[in-house]
């Protein structure tokens, strides 16, 4: 996986966002066990402790589950799943619209056009 | 994460005149990657030399693992120098009998894996090494210790960027888990991602001590901008002479 990391946010945000990403696209399937910390954080060239607090913010968020004997999986509740698809979904249509409009167009304009390609 | 690692109390320490360490307060805790930065002359490497007992200080404490710097902290310190000091003649792998001979906790298998991952030749002569790959040699000796405090003094000045990535991650993979490894730099964007924190240090103090993403979320930028704009808003002699 490629990661991507801007100089002016917290690191540890920046990873949860693209895990996120990852796991909402399938990257990770339904019940899959992910790479452990040091792996993760080798992968991404940061910190362990910097991709551990990433991780655990994924747990807070219900989108994986860390058991003791299966490590940390993606959650096999597809409510959440589908619940976090949708508000991310969310999230990329309120950035078309406010690209759009800062170019001059109403919403329903962008929505014309977005319906014509 | 364990307890304090590194304790160093109002540490003084001076050139003749010239004081490098001035009052230097700074607690490190185990588990932790941690930048030292710190522009040109700060006395960053006075004071990895301090914590490795190659000098003492005329005034204050230090303790590393609750020990004064001695026989006990050099066991357990694996410390990569700025300055390459092995006999050019010496082969790699007569370095690998040194450090097996001088420190227990060598493991000369990782060593040995590392070079076969890098190509270098274990069989080659230190003089007949270009200086980057002299310098891969040197961490790949200082990371194959099971050190409870790595001290890294500049290990990406002198290397390409590629090798610096080699090096970041030979680092982040290789460490043990429970040490903490104090890397002393001022290439700071390229291991910034690395570190968990970083201490400041400017005319032979800390300044300032602080988790990388602390930093990014109050400042709302990379630890090397405010590094640039703490040094750059310092007027000419500091003014605190």
């Amino acid at each position: 996986m490629e990661w991507r990391l801007d100089d002016n946010r917290p690191i540890w945000l920046q990873l949860q966002e693209q895990l996120t990403r990852k796991i909402l696209s399938g990257g990770y399937h339904v019940g899959e066990k992910l790479p452990s910390v040091r792996e993760l954080a080798a992968e991404a060239g940061v910190n362990p402790n910097t991709m551990q607090r990433a991780l655990t913010a994924l747990d807070a968020a219900g989108l994986t589950v860390t058991n003791r004997t299966m490590g940390r999986t993606v959650t096999e509740d597809t409510m959440i799943l589908e619940g976090m698809r949708a508000a991310l979904a969310q999230d990329i249509i309120g950035q078309f619209y406010s690209s759009a409009a800062e170019l001059g167009y109403t919403k329903e304009q962008a929505l014309e056009l977005l319906k014509r390609r | 994460m364990g307890g304090i690692l590194i304790q160093c109390q109002d540490i003084w320490k001076s050139y003749g005149k010239r004081e490098v360490l001035r009052g230097l307060n700074l607690q490190l805790e185990s588990g932790k990657i941690v930048g030292l930065l710190g522009p040109n002359g700060s006395g960053k490497t006075t004071l990895i030399k301090v914590l490795n007992g190659l000098l003492r200080v005329e005034r204050g404490t230090v303790l590393i693992d609750g020990e004064e710097p001695g026989p006990y902290t050099k066991s357990i310190i694996s410390y990569l120098p700025d300055k390459p000091y092995f006999a050019g003649w010496m082969k790699v792998s007569d370095l690998f009998d040194l450090f097996e001979d001088f420190y227990k906790d060598f493991e000369r298998g990782k060593a040995e894996e590392m070079c076969r991952t890098l190509q270098i030749d274990t069989g080659l002569r230190m003089k007949t090494l270009s200086k980057g790959t002299k310098e891969k040699v040197q961490l790949i000796l200082v990371m194959s210790r099971k050190a409870k405090l790595y001290l890294l003094d500049e290990p990406i000045a002198g290397v390409d960027p590629a090798a610096r990535d080699f090096i970041l991650s030979t680092i982040l993979s290789n460490y043990n888990p429970d040490g903490t490894v104090l890397i002393s730099t001022h290439l700071i964007s390229d291991v910034e991602r690395v570190l968990d924190e970083v201490a400041f240090l400017q005319n032979g103090q800390v300044v300032r001590q602080e988790l990388v993403d602390d930093i990014r979320e109050k400042e709302g930028k990379s630890v090397d901008e405010l590094f640039r704009d703490v040094f750059r808003t310092v007027p000419f002699g500091g003014g605190v002479w």
